[in-house]
């Protein structure tokens, strides 16, 4: 009886053990015998024609050894879990902003060898997307995607309006504030359109600099939130929404549009211009391919274009037992020739299914380039063909915040104090105020600690 | 030999009990004693762990945030519990008188939310409390009620949250259910003849011969109140568009806790966060059951 009892005691006690252990990411691995290994990655998934291209060209070029796909975006507890138990990925795919923070805890290999070594042309790299990857004068990460900002004008809404979409600018504050007020509606105690939206917090950044100020040094060590050329953004942005019903309405009007559907609030007439993102031309072109849109650059105070430009990078984890094929690896998923090959297959693919190409904007400026001139043709819409000359042309003018050694701390610190001011709790000067103090101590922090 | 066989079942005990044992060990006991020591350090995950004595919680006394978010999750409780416990008890006295088929299917309806996603409760919110197009104003309208900016106006948020949060109190009411179907029917005869209300019938045969279920599920809505994440992240902090929108008004502590950790990467002040929440449970928890001497019936009392 006691022995039965134990029995089923230790073979309970066992099922549980074994059903308790589980796997992490796992370190590379080899194939099967030979010298040929598995990359593990973090954060990158294969899901259209553009990354399956460059994925295959990049494993290519390591053969016999191979990378394995992820699937998923970066997820910063799992990189973290796979750090911490000494089996930290081959390679990880992030956002440029996040680099700072790992790269000055070491976690990240300066790529300054990888890139002598593997004769890497950093030339063909546009100069803003390399500053985003770089902390303190090293090389943390190669450019991968890109994001442009650009101003997205609903003509339909403006013409409605009496007002001329071509002439309408950000560079003339008191301008852009009558314009904005004749485009908005409100009816029935009910935000009916949104005539102009700033896009703050998220585009502060983009707001300063058209003021003429940098949120931070270009080291990336001092902050410079409560520089009164950022004040004066941030008091006339939240203005604007003020003028606009109260954050409150605005944001709940906003929340309910479908942004990425066919009713969307170009089509709808919700919204009549804003400062976006780039990729969202495409967004548009899938769900309103009819849409009538005006893109221009988002002009600074002094008149010329400004374009905050972010996107993402590659990056290889410290303790990989593999620096040499992750080396290899990123060199080819970022080189210019992959790119426009990726390019030329999604082309086809979309050629296939009977829609245009709209182009992919990259942080290789070689790429760009060539795509643009020789793979992406006219679509049905010259709104949309306009619009990608615009995005080409302001990219030139590009600008990225530095890697920042507490770049997670740096930009909960402003944008918290956007959102006291929007939600009425502070004024501009003392909320940016606070957030200096805080952006800088967490800066002077990770530095000491790094 | 009594004495062996005694030990030996012991043992045997051990030996069934070991699975749980081994879990509370190794996912729960351990994990805490790591996180109390972490809580004294400098730790980052990444880099080298530094002994700082009581520098984490000198700090959390300090920071304005500590305080925030505190304050958001005790109003947020304070609100919710009550709330989950008269609408759940509501609703089980409405069971309670339902026939026993109708019985069986309100019981599934209410319990059926139940097992929604925490995920899934935080969109639906997002979606439902929408201030200009959200389904909970719309209805609001047709009864004059010119609803709110739930999801962000900063005074509402929490209401909102509140509101949103009895979407998944069908747990209660089952507790309640089955706690007022175990009342004997001749209390309530007895009460009936004496020309007792129903008022006075609830109040005095009621609500004692089910104090032990109210106690309890006031324990654990307290508890789960105070650790309250999934849903309240999801809406406001679950994607990076998201963060750049985060409301102070929806920042609760276990929020601002996962943000320490995962997001500036300061696990050892994290952890200090937790060690302060369990604390602040356990003397809620201790005041809830002083307190539970004086209204808490038992039947084997």
């Amino acid at each position: 009886m006691a022995i039965r009892v134990w029995r089923a005691a230790v073979g309970t006690v066992l099922v549980v053990a074994l059903a308790a252990g589980c796997g992490g990411v796992g370190r590379s691995t080899p194939k099967s015998g030979g010298d040929a290994v598995i990359l593990t990655m973090m954060g990158f998934g294969t899901g259209d024609e553009i990354a399956r291209t460059r994925f295959d060209a990049a494993n290519a070029a390591i053969a016999p050894a191979a990378a394995k796909a992820s699937e998923g975006s970066f997820n910063a507890q799992q990189f973290l879990s796979a750090v911490a138990s000494g089996t930290p990925p081959d390679l990880v795919y992030m956002e440029r902003r996040l680099l700072g923070t790992y790269a000055a805890k070491k976690a990240l290999m300066p790529l300054g060898d990888c890139v002598t070594r593997e004769n890497v042309d950093m030339s063909q790299f546009r100069e803003a997307a390399v500053t985003e990857a770089t902390l303190g004068g090293t090389l943390y990460g190669l450019p991968d995607f890109s994001n442009n900002r650009v101003l997205m004008i609903n003509d339909s809404v403006l013409s409605a309006a009496g007002l001329d979409p071509a002439r309408f600018t950000t560079s003339d504050w008191p301008a852009l504030s009558a314009a904005t007020a004749r485009l908005t509606s409100i009816s029935g105690g009910r935000l009916r359109r949104i005539g102009f939206d700033p896009k703050i917090p998220e585009f502060l950044p983009l707001w300063a600099r058209a003021n003429g100020a940098d949120m931070v040094s270009s080291d990336g060590r001092t902050a410079r939130l409560d520089d009164p050329k950022v004040i004066e953004a941030l008091t006339y942005t939240v203005g604007l929404v003020n003028a606009q019903g109260g954050w409150a309405r605005f944001k709940s009007f906003r929340d309910s549009f479908d942004f990425f559907g066919a009713k969307n609030q170009f089509a709808t007439g919700q919204l009549g211009a804003f400062p976006m993102e780039d990729f969202y031309l495409n967004v548009l072109a899938e769900n309103s391919p009819k849409v009538k849109l005006t893109v221009a650059p988002f002009l600074g105070v002094d008149g010329k274009p400004v374009d905050w430009i972010t996107g993402n990078a590659w990056a290889i984890p410290a303790k990989t037992r593999h620096a040499d094929l992750a080396c290899k690896w990123i060199k080819t998923m970022t080189d210019s020739t992959t790119w426009i090959a990726a390019a030329k297959a999604r082309a086809s693919a979309r050629l296939a299914a009977g829609k245009p190409f709209t182009g992919v904007y990259t942080g290789n400026k070689k790429a760009d380039e060539v795509i643009f001139r020789d793979v992406v043709r006219p679509g049905g819409n010259p709104a949309f063909d306009t619009a990608v000359q615009t995005v080409l042309r302001t990219q030139e003018a590009g600008f990225a915040t530095p890697a920042l050694a507490a770049g997670e701390e740096f930009k909960a610190a402003w944008q918290d104090a956007v959102n006291r001011v929007l939600d009425g709790k502070q004024q501009p000067a003392e909320a940016l105020a606070q957030a200096q103090r805080q952006a800088q101590a967490a800066l002077d922090e990770a530095r000491s600690g790094s | 030999m009594a004495a062996t066989a005694r030990r030996r079942e012991t043992w045997a005990a051990f030996g069934f009990l070991s699975p749980w044992l081994i879990g509370f060990l190794v996912f729960m006991g351990g994990p805490m004693v790591a996180s109390l020591v972490l809580s004294l350090t400098d730790y980052d995950v990444l880099t080298s762990t530094r002994f700082v004595g009581a520098d984490n919680y000198r700090e959390l006394l300090a920071d304005p945030k500590v305080r925030t978010s505190l304050a958001n999750t005790l109003v947020y409780t304070l609100l919710h519990v009550p709330v989950t416990m008269a609408v759940s008890l509501a609703l089980a006295m409405l069971l309670v008188r339902a026939g026993r088929r109708s019985a069986g299917f309100f019981r599934t309806v209410f319990y059926l939310p139940t097992v929604t996603p925490k995920v899934a409760v935080g969109v639906l919110f997002l979606l439902l409390f929408n201030g200009q197009v959200g389904l909970v104003n719309e209805v609001l309208g047709f009864v004059g009620v010119s609803g709110p900016d739930w999801t962000s106006d900063g005074p509402w948020i929490k209401p909102g949250l509140v509101l949103m949060g009895a979407w998944s109190l069908g747990s209660t009411v089952i507790i309640y259910l089955a706690a007022l179907q175990d009342v004997p029917r001749d209390l309530y005869e007895a009460a009936e003849m004496d020309g007792a209300s129903p008022w006075a019938r609830f109040r005095a045969v009621t609500v004692p011969m089910i104090s032990g279920a109210l106690f309890f599920t006031l324990i654990i809505n307290t508890i789960s109140g105070l650790q309250t994440f999934d849903e309240v992240y999801t809406a406001f902090y679950g994607s990076s568009n998201q963060q750049s929108y985060g409301n102070d008004a929806a920042l609760f502590y276990v929020v601002y806790l996962f943000q320490q950790a995962f997001q500036f990467l300061h696990m050892g002040y994290a952890s200090a966060l937790a060690w302060l929440l369990f604390l602040i449970i356990v003397a809620i928890t201790l005041v809830q059951v002083r307190l539970s001497r004086r209204f808490v019936y038992y039947e084997s009392e």
